[in-house]
């Protein structure tokens, strides 16, 4: 019987945590870019694209991401299209980050006001200029602390691909448990790793939103 | 190829369903009520500037912000019974979200609080109120309306993370899905179904607490 000190157990998390960030970073980064792309389909063609975006929105935050990662998991293999755990785990946790970034960029650009638009329009700049020069720039001053403020939840988010057996942080918790049987120990320090991971981005989230309603002021 | 969805085959077994519907409001309810007094008590202290209130009850909320749910539980679950305390698989579940929704509760609750003007306190307070009703007639109505929005959020993201509960045999929604599916081999089904379920249930939920909000909670 093998024996597992504390520091084994700790070793093996700091390896399994490392799946996290890259699923972290892979849902993050594939949530913003689908995230922009629906921002801006909305802001071209508003009468056209509210409605389909309102309902994805809905969705996405109006479900289960535990239940996502099943259809996601589970549908992928009914259609015939025999993918990794890794594929269908990244393609559930980006649509859920993409639906919530949108909706929090959609929020960063309502808040410009619409003199803004007016004015660029009027100096016949394009949809593109307009977004491009005026817009965006403005938008993205607001949107950074609450963007990185939702990258905290993006990491929690990917504890949960462990119920569909992609190993992670959580899931290697879980099996070291189990040969442990000191789940005390292990879960607590699942839980600290996660804390060490995510308490430092809540913090700068914070320090920006303050930098940011300060300038405001 | 072609792919036969059978929706009947899960829909037989409705009663399952509603059971696990019933399990999901149930532990919502119980963890909204008592989460929702861990919040304001949590505020409260948090807003009293005692530094032997604020330190635990910021530890304890920066604690479960930035870990999973899931964790949590597991924790509550696993690992709690190493202590000798052994819950079921229910009272871990309303614990966690108890829990859970009692941190991000006292930070929204607090943003209300703050946003109090002082000069109602004072003339609360000029009017020989003591601070215990200063702080549940004057200052809590309308810091509870200013952040009612928020917490109904709030509420739901903790009733849609209750999904995970069925991990430890807790037998909500997701729990029933999962038994259906594994009696019917109709996984994919089951899941589509109580998905949409919980869409229904978080849209109702909204609904429903922004009209109980203004009524009931602080009217």
């Amino acid at each position: 019987m093998v024996q597992f000190t504390l520091w084994d157990i700790i070793r093996n998390l700091l390896i399994a945590s490392q799946w996290t960030l890259v699923l972290s970073a892979i849902a993050f980064i594939g949530g913003g870019i689908i995230g922009a792309i629906l921002l801006v389909a909305r802001l071209w063609k508003p009468k056209l694209v509210e409605l389909p975006f309102a309902a994805y929105v809905q969705l996405f935050q109006g479900t289960p991401l535990l239940m996502q990662l099943f259809l996601s998991y589970f549908g992928l293999r009914l259609f015939g299209i025999q993918v990794s755990v890794w594929v269908s785990v990244s393609l559930a946790l980006t649509l859920y980050t993409s639906a919530f970034l949108a909706e929090i960029w959609r929020g960063c650009v309502a808040a410009i006001p619409k003199g803004q638009w007016e004015a660029s329009g009027s100096l016949a700049l394009s949809f593109g200029e307009q977004l491009r020069y005026i817009i965006l720039p403005q938008a993205l001053k607001i949107a950074i602390a609450p963007t990185v403020g939702f990258l905290v939840q993006v990491i929690k988010g990917t504890a949960l691909a462990s119920v569909v057996g992609f190993v992670e942080l959580t899931r290697a918790g879980n099996m070291i448990a189990n040969v442990t049987y000191a789940p005390f120990t292990v879960f607590a320090c699942v839980g600290l790793m996660y804390f060490v991971i995510c308490y430092p981005i809540s913090l700068l989230a914070r320090h920006m939103e303050r930098k940011t309603y300060a300038s405001q002021r | 190829m072609t792919v036969e969805l059978d929706f009947m085959a899960v829909l037989r077994d409705w009663p399952m369903l509603l059971a696990g519907v019933g399990w999901t409001l149930g532990l919502t309810f119980v963890a909204t009520l008592i989460g929702l007094i861990v919040a304001i008590a949590c505020a409260w202290g948090r807003s009293s500037g005692q530094r032997w209130v604020t330190i635990p009850v910021g530890a304890y909320v920066e604690l479960m912000r930035n870990t999973p749910f899931i964790v949590q539980l597991y924790f509550i679950f696993f690992g709690l019974p190493s202590l000798g305390i052994r819950l079921s698989p229910p009272v871990a579940s309303v614990l966690a979200m108890t829990l859970n929704l009692g941190a991000y509760g006292t930070e929204i609750v607090r943003a209300g609080l703050m946003a109090t003007p002082k000069g109602q306190i004072e003339a609360a307070q000029s009017l020989a109120l003591t601070s215990f009703q200063v702080f549940t007639r004057v200052v809590m109505p309308p810091a509870l309306k200013r952040v009612w929005p928020a917490l109904v959020s709030q509420i739901i993201i903790v009733m849609l993370g209750s999904a995970v509960c069925g991990q430890i045999a807790t037998e909500e929604l997701s729990y029933a899905a999962n038994v259906i599916s594994a009696a019917s081999f109709r996984t994919f089904e089951a899941y589509i179904i109580a998905t949409i379920v919980y869409l229904c249930l978080a849209i109702g939920l909204r609904r429903f607490l922004n009209w109980l909000g203004p009524r009931f909670v602080f009217g």
